[in-house]
């Protein structure tokens, strides 16, 4: 192995820097977040204690966190769902030319930096205007497709780059239809992918904080929970409510992760049965 | 144009991910821009077509004051992004020689993504605060006597926490177009006599720019539709655009709101299309 240059050294350091400064912040909640009861909002920590958690946890301290969490949490499995759905299926139609694929590939891209708000406040004045109620699961479910179906869908073009289409033409030749090509051929060679589109499908929605704003109804997301929290709660509370949904988005990453994996190993186990007499 | 059986297929299959952008995209600007020549008194709106939105809105000096500030921000948070993105995907991407070094290091720099951007926003309070880490331990080395007020609720701690948020939008892509670099080039510019540094200037950066761009086009569109960060970091004492707009829909002047809009969108859309100037998305995907 060649001698590593001076500069490596440099940007590992940097690196490190980089890492540290991306985590710094998030793990000094972590900490605060066991501040003792007497303690604020800043260091010197007074004491060591499951104080804000257990505070969290009474209904009436803050407010309905776990409604809240409930919605969002239901909320991003539909739009997971959807978004895994819809961008596979666009992803299919993108592969061959179709007389408006232009255009259509110009408004998902739009979708993805067109700001936020004005997709909350456009959503918010239609459903005013049609005399309907904004909902969580209406309005602020569309909203927020929005914004995930981009992203499925952009990684979808970075899974059929690479897909072999092979393949296909194999599965053709034996006489399969084209859905029967799609069923038993195409989705399971992607699927391992569509992990990562469930995964940012699920989180991007979760977190989802500018759409949903004005879109959600009288019934708070998650986010909208927390904004409100931020603005009216003064003490470690609302860092201990940091640290518990960041916790749990560790462990959703975690569990698709585990997903993933699991996944790939059945691949490799099962993957090819030629000349295994099946 | 003749409609063969594929095309229908293809419009069926393309079908469910029309309707959502019509429904939630092209409907909603639409309205918008409808909503944006309306009147509207103090109990509700009036369709009725007026450009006293307008008129108001490039009547005032605000507007121009908080235009500015957007472009600060954008173009600092920018500059930022791309100094640290830049040298980070090229660590990456040139000096980790394993794979899966590679794979995990990644992973290590999105983990946060994954977490609440509003949880990520103030966890920098405690760090920045009067009383917080950076000034504790600023007195503490005797580099400073007093507190630094500047470090919270400024421009800095604004610019900082875009930095923290959307930095990893900019690593992305350059890693992206980085790893795609056929390492052949490098080798054939080393065996040529480059230096490391004209290697770098000469054959990486060329070759990188179109990550470069959609990095660009993520940063500065998410900083100057920003209305939560710039609230939260500058402890409402700053605004840009997205807290004009967020300000007029708290107190339901929804006509004045969609003006701003309006404009917001126009600015946005012009600044894509001259960096759209520099780079084909769609070759890149």
């Amino acid at each position: 192995m060649e001698k590593r240059p001076r500069s490596f050294y440099v940007l590992t350091v940097i690196f490190a820097l980089f890492v540290l400064f991306l985590y710094g912040p998030t793990i000094t909640i972590g900490i605060l977040s066991f501040q003792g009861p007497e303690g604020g909002l800043t260091f010197p920590m007074r004491g060591v204690s499951l104080n804000w958690f257990h505070e969290l946890f009474q209904q009436q301290a803050v407010g309905d966190i776990w409604g809240a969490f409930r919605r969002s949490f239901m909320l991003g499995l539909m739009v997971m769902v959807t978004t895994v759905v819809v961008s596979v299926m666009a992803g299919l139609a993108f592969r061959k030319k179709f007389p408006g694929s232009g255009i259509l590939f110009y408004l998902t891209i739009a979708s993805l930096v067109i700001p936020s708000i004005l997709i909350s406040l456009g959503v918010g004045l239609i459903f005013n205007q049609l005399g309907l109620k904004v909902h969580w699961a209406t309005s602020g479910f569309g909203s927020q497709l929005t914004w995930t179906l981009p992203f499925g869908l952009l990684i979808m073009f970075a899974v059929f780059n690479r897909f072999d289409k092979s393949f296909e033409e194999a599965a053709r030749d034996q006489g399969a239809s084209a859905w029967q090509t799609i069923r038993f051929v195409v989705l399971p060679i992607i699927a391992p992918s569509l992990i990562g589109v469930a995964l940012f499908g699920f989180t991007l929605s979760y977190d989802e904080f500018a759409r949903t704003l004005l879109t959600a109804g009288s019934y708070n997301t998650l986010p909208l929970e927390i904004f409100g929290m931020t603005t009216n709660v003064t003490t470690p509370v609302v860092y201990a409510l940091g640290t518990l949904t960041t916790a749990f988005s560790l462990l959703i990453i975690g569990a698709f992760l585990i997903a993933a994996w699991i996944m790939a190993r059945r691949r490799a186990r099962l993957g090819s049965d030629a000349g295994k007499g099946v | 144009m003749k409609v063969t059986r594929e095309t229908v297929t293809g419009w069926m299959q393309a079908a469910p991910l029309t309707v959502v952008l019509l429904g939630f995209l092209v409907a909603p600007i639409i309205t918008i821009v409808i909503v944006s020549f309306w009147q509207a008194t103090e109990f509700s709106i009036i369709p009725a077509f007026s450009l006293e939105n307008y008129e108001f809105l490039f009547g005032s000096p605000v507007t121009y004051k908080v235009f500015a500030a957007t472009f600060k921000y954008a173009f600092l948070t920018w500059a930022m992004t791309l100094a640290i993105g830049f040298t980070v995907a090229y660590y990456l991407a040139f000096h980790i020689r394993s794979q899966t070094m590679q794979i995990a290091l990644f992973l290590l720099c999105t983990i946060p993504f994954w977490t609440s951007n509003i949880i990520r926003m103030i966890s920098w309070i405690p760090f920045l605060g009067r009383n917080g880490i950076a000034n504790q331990t600023l007195i503490s080395w005797g580099v400073i006597d007093q507190p630094l007020e500047w470090l919270l609720y400024s421009d800095f701690s604004v610019i900082l926490a875009f930095v923290h948020l959307y930095t990893l939008f900019m690593v992305v892509p350059i890693f992206n177009t980085m790893m795609r670099i056929d390492r052949n080039l490098i080798e054939a510019a080393r065996d040529n006599g480059a230096s490391g540094f004209q290697t770098l200037v000469h054959v990486i950066i060329p070759l990188t720019k179109p990550g470069i761009m959609i990095g660009t086009i993520f940063v500065l569109t998410l900083v100057m539709g920003d209305f939560i960060t710039v609230r939260f970091m500058s402890g409402s004492q700053r605004a840009n655009v997205g807290r004009l707009i967020s300000n007029d829909i708290a107190l339901l002047q929804y006509p004045s709101a969609a003006a701003t809009a309006v404009v917001l969108l126009c600015t946005v859309l012009i600044v894509i299309g001259i960096l759209l100037r520099f780079v084909n998305i769609r070759k890149e995907l």
